[in-house]
């Protein structure tokens, strides 16, 4: 389900640690859905493991005499494969066991001015959410304490920054304040991931954002 | 599929050629190494081996290939332990630097190379390395042992009928990955120090500027000069 025509991708900081496994799991979970669309990613996904695999050459200890022996034993015993999910429909395989299904086994809730959301079970240290903004629907104008990746699943949307569609991964940080809008033509489907609470200006949505938890 | 992308999109075959120049350049290091007394956070009873014979090393980097192939499709147990010989200390290296206490790091290094066993026909070596491969287990295997952050996978490629790997495309991806090792070695020391610390130490970039004392704006523009670094040397 590789998408052709992604034109925001990933930053370094967010692929190396995916690679050197330091994220929090609502952001591999969110680079794992867009490296499952953008094989521009992917390879450099491949490209920070690879510098894994060459800092692992020059690491080195010592293992007891027995160790071998004792592998080579269990080598045979029974095992279990973890079953693979494949995609079969709009959203990337990394997401169906957090959702449970495809989209319409989201469990929506709504969150004000028509906008539902999905808050996804990940460890704590960042939030996952799904978002359905309606077409044509402006969010409040927001900053960000933290980082927060946006990746479009369906529809699109368009902030000062350019605009986005299927596949396609804003990464916002503190320098970022945006109102991101959805196309006119479908409403917009995206995946949210943060690591600190959002930054509203307007008073009415900070108040809101004690109970939708954005 | 090949990471040159990473490193430079123009990028064809690789060239024997360049891999002579960054040899030349690195053996103008000092052979030392890194001295983990040097630095606080990677210091700890573990032993930094190889980095003073990068070319025979880079031999061995192909013979792996063969190692690992005789496993995946021979079930072969001599080449096994040939793998087992070389890449267990090393994964047990690599998880004492994470802050793993020996005895457990040594049972997660068995694990990782029974699942190497066992996950053999997973191995692809136009995509990998077979160090790259072993790295990816070891630190899922980090991840599953501290119980914290799970972390999915992309949704795996299916590509057909698989057909035959090309052995230059096998041979570009170990030809690639032994510059790569030469690259790192050819960093400054405090670039491939961060480096090392961001893969082996298992900390933020926030976390290293808490125990170095480094702010964090220095920290990631020395990241992102090592990753130009890498780019430019493979390309």
């Amino acid at each position: 389900m590789t998408q052709t025509h992604i034109k925001h991708h990933l930053d370094d900081a967010t692929l190396m640690g995916y690679a050197s496994g330091t994220l929090p799991e609502a952001f591999n979970l969110i680079v794992a859905t867009h490296l499952s669309l953008c094989d521009t990613c992917r390879a450099q996904a491949l490209a920070y493991d690879a510098v894994g695999g060459a800092l692992l050459d020059d690491a080195g200890s010592e293992m007891s005499a027995d160790s071998l022996a004792q592998t080579l034993a269990t080598l045979d015993d029974g095992f279990d494969a973890a079953p693979v999910a494949t995609a079969t429909g709009d959203l990337p395989a990394p997401l169906l066991n957090y959702v449970g299904g495809d989209l319409d086994s989201i469990k929506w809730r709504p969150v004000g001015m028509g906008v539902k959301q999905a808050i996804l079970p990940t460890s704590r240290g960042a939030t996952a959410r799904l978002l359905c903004i309606p077409a044509g629907t402006a969010m409040p104008d927001h900053g960000h304490n933290g980082k927060e990746l946006t990746l479009v699943l369906k529809g699109a949307f368009q902030d000062d920054d350019g605009y986005f569609a299927r596949g396609d991964i804003e990464v916002a940080d503190k320098d970022v304040q945006h109102i991101p809008v959805a196309d006119i033509h479908e409403d917009c489907i995206c995946l949210a991931v943060t690591d600190a609470p959002l930054r509203f200006d307007g008073w009415l949505p900070r108040i809101w954002q004690k109970f939708a938890r954005i | 599929m090949s990471w040159n992308f990473f490193f430079d999109p123009r990028t064809a075959l690789p060239r024997i050629r360049d891999m002579l120049a960054n040899t030349q350049t690195s053996s103008r290091r000092t052979p030392d190494g890194i001295s983990p007394q040097a630095h606080p956070v990677l210091a700890g009873p573990v032993k930094f081996a190889g980095r003073r014979c990068v070319n025979d090393k880079t031999d061995k980097t192909s013979l792996w290939v063969d190692e690992m192939i005789r496993v995946r499709d021979g079930r072969d147990r001599t080449a096994f332990a040939a793998l087992f010989a070389h890449f267990a200390p090393r994964i047990k290296g690599f998880l004492m630097k994470s802050g793993t206490d020996a005895t457990t790091a040594e049972e997660c290094a068995q694990d990782v190379m029974t699942t190497l066993w066992r996950k053999a026909d997973q191995f692809d070596p136009t995509r990998a390395s077979v160090s790259t491969w072993i790295f990816t287990i070891a630190r899922n295997r980090r991840i599953d042992m501290l119980r914290r952050d799970r972390r999915p996978e992309p949704e795996e490629l299916t590509w057909g009928p698989e057909p035959e790997p090309e052995q230059s495309a096998v041979l570009e991806m170990q030809q690639e990955s032994a510059r790569l090792v030469e690259a790192i070695a050819a960093l400054p020391e405090n670039q491939r120090k961060l480096i090392e610390q961001a893969y082996f130490g298992e900390l933020t970039q926030a976390e290293i500027s808490q125990i170095t004392g480094l702010p964090l704006g220095t920290i990631k523009s020395r990241i992102r000069l090592a990753l130009d670094r890498l780019r430019h040397a493979m390309k």
